[in-house]
């Protein structure tokens, strides 16, 4: 054995043995304590850092549940009520039960419905095209279709519809974490109650202008004629700049109001297909428009 | 040596095809749609109703506040309704809406023609009236140029400089003004000079625009103070920033004012309009308008009414032409594409730009090559590329740093860049989130 | 008017530049020194030429198309100047198939791999070369003299270059006016008549190629002139202070790779900094390592792994050496 290795094997593990000593006091000296707790909240979270629940990733969120004292306003949509139980258990603070929700798209002006006007050669972002005029059609409410929702969803919970141009959720991916919603520049994107079976009963479309107008731009826009109102027998349903709102809550799925609408903008998604009666004025909208949409969603789910 | 600014800038082809074509009178159209907002600030209130008859002058909508301004009806008729109506914002936006009957002006105005040059009424008598008479800047930002005047405490005034640049290819509205109504607006400059109380006045002219420059140099001899200096050919030339710097060599601040370094700017267009409101009692209610490109039968410059739909320009400028791509209020670096040919004419608009279809699309998009020629062209000394790239993934507070609050959106960078990026685009939704995150910091 | 109006945010027209112009602006700019060196070496030229160029078109096509599954894009020119800057750098009896592993590390390593035109931070021609250099030493060395025009390709005859000669006297000991007399002259090496790559022998080709960049605004002239005048700079104070160990300042600009490296692959878009401080940081910084490399290094050539160097820098340039903004200062006229 050389002495060219014996140095070698000494000097190196001076080295070494030195650096370690000298690392571990360091790190003795500066460590920065941090409650364990925020440790084992953490572990508890999802983790995918979509930023749901306001605060940035699931870390800090950790640390805000462990420093606040009351954490019933904090929540974890992608989690939900299984994951802040679990949290409330080990932080032994209270938590409530919240809905479900998922994302739901209020627009139904594909170009079969929606004529187009003119034609948009700018950035492909919703937000730059919103900023610069009201979109290819005569409705400026609706749906400019770049995509901004779907660059925005961490969860791959949304996508374009090639055909229609339209967003398309996939409920089973949806964790509501509202992106989408802070995407649209138009507020197209609305959280709404989780139903069992993904059922879902909504106005789809936001347009504010009088009916003729609306009706002109968009086949399928709210005209605001208020027979979806009348007829709801749970009041669930509002009335305001000429657009109908139908509250998720109050709402109980029972299907009124969507035969009411004579422009077929009230949806149903997700229900069995109805026996067609003869005797009802809107036999020829009704099932056309349910064996759509629940086609449309057979085939998302199976995505 | 030509006079010009040192950082940046390009040179698209200039295309002045209407630069020959006299003033012409449009006729009168048969209802016209006024907005409320045509003007940066507040928008103003309405002080008509449907129903109530109007004469030409007559005010129909009030200031809202300081930074805002009167609206003057521009035909004589029946008001018809107040109404959202579809303008050159893309969107629908309150407007009134007049049916014309006739043309019956105000008493108030003065209706000859003769040139008045005595000016009677003291500095503040004249920012009042321009702010009774609803002046704003009508170089296409809309200012309330009121508010332009009043000069605050702590800063001095000591030159008013006259942007006769007019660098957007296509347009000369200002162009045949300064030919047409040169001594009302150096008249309109004097009456400016009192009002902010300085004795020297500068017209900046490109010098693609030789006779307004010989004509205009031959006529400030009758006018003490004003002097006429030509600029070479560059855009954007017309900035007022990059036009101080050229004149007088000083440099605004970064997110200051000309205020800041002693200068005030107006177009030769408010300058005129300064004159008839000053000295003839008449408020804001027409300007020249440019019509003009390639396959437009009739280049023509109209003085039109403001609410005029902007098809009655287009045929009265011989028709649409057949190939028509694009239509542009404004010019084509930062001109607002038009998505219908209803929308009326406001104070803002010096020109309706028909571009052919071969010219309406976008260079085909590539990855941006890093050549920093955008980088060269900027004429804030802004690094467009990062700007790009930073907006896109909406790195606010690293934008700011970058100084994304500088840009005046001119266009040069996307205009030079090779790889067609839509780098305006980017940076202008950059700086709209960014003014709303400095917004709610000085709340 | 029958299709409908197009809407879209200003600026509403455009400059005429695209990349595929300006790459063919470069490519042209190449084209008098790639004929002189078909004069000056025959045949060898040609071939290497046209290997570097579909071997660095063939292999950008099908990784884009196989590997990385996009859309090729060949169709912008760049590959065709990578290839034709790679064939600039090696000798002109280079075999086929090491030319080929040149192109696939030059457009496989140094451009796909980090995301295609426009990602790169080394210029693609260099590191295909410097690869080649390390892995092929014996190969990379041997440089044809210029026989005039003739068939032979990895035949050919070879001799060293003005450079190596010069080095390697240098390193024996021999006064350095003693070298001069076995190489050519200033003058012969201005037009082109010594060994070396394609890319080094004929200054006037290449200073041609620069005047037509310069007069179509493809590149501007701070990189070029900054390396230039540093190394002026430099070699001429090593020549003051002892001119017999020292060559002149002329000597070194008119061989080995400085002016092509100057011109044509330190410009590189992608590689260079952004702004006007930068360029002339960088510059400054290739002419020093150069020199540094050529004198005290081992190698006589120092020019490629000067601007590889560089490009590793240019990052950091662009972070911190930012153009001067309107109104920074406050001026009060």
């Amino acid at each position: 054995m050389s002495t060219t290795i014996l140095f070698t094997i000494i000097s190196l593990s001076a080295i070494g043995g030195g650096a370690a000593i000298i690392l571990y006091f360091v790190a003795q000296k500066f460590k920065v304590y941090e409650d364990p707790r925020i440790d084992q909240v953490e572990e508890a979270l999802p983790g995918a850092n979509c930023g749901g629940c306001g605060y940035p990733g699931c870390r800090g969120f950790a640390e805000a549940l462990v420093k606040t004292d009351d954490i019933s306003e904090l929540n974890c949509p992608v989690g939900g009520n299984e994951t802040m139980s679990t949290i409330a258990k080990i932080l032994g603070k209270e938590v409530e039960a919240r809905e479900p929700l998922v994302a739901v798209v209020r627009c139904s002006g594909s170009p079969e419905h929606r004529k187009r006007v003119n034609q948009y050669d700018g950035a492909s972002s919703c937000a730059i095209s919103s900023s610069l005029y009201a979109g290819e059609t005569d409705c400026q409410y609706g749906c400019l279709g770049l995509g901004d929702c779907v660059d925005a969803c961490d969860f791959d919970a949304i996508y374009m519809d090639k055909k229609t141009g339209l967003p398309v959720v996939i409920d089973d991916n949806c964790t509501a974490c509202g992106a989408c919603v802070k995407a649209c520049p138009n507020d197209i994107i609305e959280l709404r109650k989780k139903n069992k079976k993904d059922r879902k009963i909504f106005v789809s479309c936001i347009n504010q202008d009088k009916g003729g107008i609306a009706r002109k731009a968009c086949r399928v826009a709210c005209i605001g004629c208020g027979k979806c109102v009348k007829v709801c027998p749970f009041d669930a349903i509002t009335m305001e700049n000429f657009l109908a709102y139908i509250d998720p809550v109050k709402c109980k799925l029972c299907r009124k109001c969507v035969t009411e609408c004579p422009t077929g903008s009230i949806l149903e998604i997700n229900f069995p297909p109805r026996k067609v009666k003869e005797d009802t004025k809107n036999a020829k909208s009704e099932p056309k428009k349910v064996s759509e949409k629940s086609e449309n969603n057979s085939s998302t789910q199976n995505k | 040596m030509l006079k010009t600014f040192t950082k940046g800038g390009v040179h698209p082809a200039e295309c002045k095809y209407s630069a020959s074509s006299a003033i012409e009178n449009l006729p009168l159209p048969k209802k016209v749609s006024i907005p409320l907002a045509q003007h940066i600030g507040a928008p103003s209130k309405p002080v008509v109703q449907k129903g109530d008859k109007v004469k030409v002058g007559d005010i129909i909508a009030e200031s809202a506040g300081f930074v805002s301004a009167n609206i003057h009806s521009s035909v004589s008729g029946t008001v018809s309704k107040i109404d959202n109506v579809l303008d050159s914002t893309g969107y629908k936006k309150p407007c009134v809406i007049i049916d014309v009957e006739g043309d019956e002006w105000n008493e108030k105005i003065n209706q000859s023609t003769d040139l008045k040059k005595e000016i009677s009424l003291t500095d503040k008598e004249i920012i009042q009236k321009i702010n009774q008479s609803g002046i704003v800047g009508l170089g296409g930002a809309t200012f309330p140029s009121h508010v332009k005047l009043s000069i605050p405490d702590g800063k001095k005034i000591d030159v008013l400089i006259i942007n006769g640049v007019e660098c957007e290819p296509y347009l000369t509205s200002d162009h045949r003004l300064m030919l047409e109504k040169s001594e009302e607006m150096l008249v309109g400059i004097q009456i400016l000079m009192k009002a902010v109380s300085v004795n020297r006045a500068i017209i900046g002219i490109e010098n693609n625009k030789p006779d307004a420059i010989e004509h205009l140099s031959g006529l400030v001899k009758n006018y003490p103070g004003i002097e006429v200096q030509a600029l070479k050919v560059k855009y954007p030339q017309g900035g007022e920033k990059q036009l101080i710097k050229a004149l007088i060599k000083r440099e605004v601040p970064s997110g200051g004012l000309p205020l800041d370094v002693g200068a005030v700017v107006h177009n030769v267009g408010t300058a005129f309009a300064v004159y008839e409101a000053v000295q003839k009692n008449k408020p804001l209610f027409e300007r020249v308008v440019t019509v003009t490109g390639k396959s437009v039968k009739k280049p023509s410059n109209f003085m039109v009414r403001i609410g005029t739909p902007v098809s009655e320009l287009i045929e009265a400028a011989g028709g649409l032409p057949e190939d028509t791509g694009k239509v542009i209020s404004g010019g084509p670096m930062m001109g607002k594409a038009l998505n219908a040919l209803e929308v009326p004419i406001t104070k803002g608009t010096s020109g309706i730009l028909i571009l052919p279809e071969e010219m309406a699309n976008r260079k085909p998009e590539n990855n941006c090559i890093r050549c920093a020629k955008c980088v060269s062209v900027c004429p804030q000394g802004l690094e467009p590329y990062l700007l790009n790239k930073l907006s896109q993934l909406e790195k606010n507070d690293i934008l700011e740093k970058n100084g994304v609050m500088d840009c005046i959106e001119c266009g040069s960078c996307a205009f030079t860049c090779p790889a067609g990026l839509p780098l305006l685009d980017y940076i202008r939704l950059g700086k709209s989130r960014v003014s709303r995150i400095i917004r709610s910091r000085k709340q | 008017m029958n299709k409908l109006l197009t809407v879209s945010p200003s600026p509403h027209v455009y400059g005429d530049k695209t990349v595929k112009r300006l790459m063919l602006d470069v490519i042209i700019a190449l084209l008098p020194a790639l004929a002189f060196s078909i004069y000056f070496f025959g045949m060898g030229a040609i071939y290497v030429t046209l290997t570097a160029v579909v071997s660095c078109l063939a292999f950008e096509w099908l990784i884009q198309k196989y590997l990385l599954k996009q859309e090729p894009t060949i169709s912008d020119g760049s590959a065709i100047l990578t290839g034709l800057l790679l064939a600039f750098n090696v000798p002109t009896n280079l075999p086929v198939w090491i030319i080929i592993i040149g192109s696939l590390v030059a457009i496989g390593i140094g451009k796909m791999s980090f995301g295609g035109l426009g990602n790169n931070p080394f210029n693609p021609a260099l590191v295909g070369r410097v690869f080649l250099l390390i892995s092929f030493p014996v190969q990379m060395t041997s440089w044809p003299v210029p026989n005039g025009f003739n068939t032979g390709y990895t035949d050919a005859v070879t001799g060293a270059t003005p450079l190596g000669v010069m080095k390697e006297g240098i390193d024996k000991g021999d006064a350095v006016s003693d070298i001069m007399s076995q190489i050519p002259s200033h003058m012969e090496m201005f037009y082109g008549h010594m060994g070396g790559s394609m890319g080094e022998i004929a200054a006037l080709s290449l200073l041609i190629g620069f005047a037509y960049l310069l007069i179509r605004k493809v590149i501007t002239w701070h990189i070029p002139v900054s390396i230039i005048a540093t190394i002026t700079v430099f070699t001429g104070i090593l020549w003051l202070i002892n001119p017999e160990a020292n060559a002149d300042p002329l000597f070194h600009l008119l061989t080995g790779g400085v002016l092509l490296g100057a011109i044509y692959m330190a410009t590189d878009y992608v590689t260079s900094p952004m702004s006007v401080k930068g360029m002339w940081i960088y510059g400054i910084g290739i002419g020093v390592i150069t020199v540094l490399i050529r004198v005290f290094g081992a190698y006589p050539e120092g020019v490629s792994f000067a601007i590889l160097i560089m490009n590793a820098f240019v990052p950091l340039i662009n972070a911190y050496i930012k153009p001067k903004r309107f109104g920074e200062e406050v001026n009060n006229g």
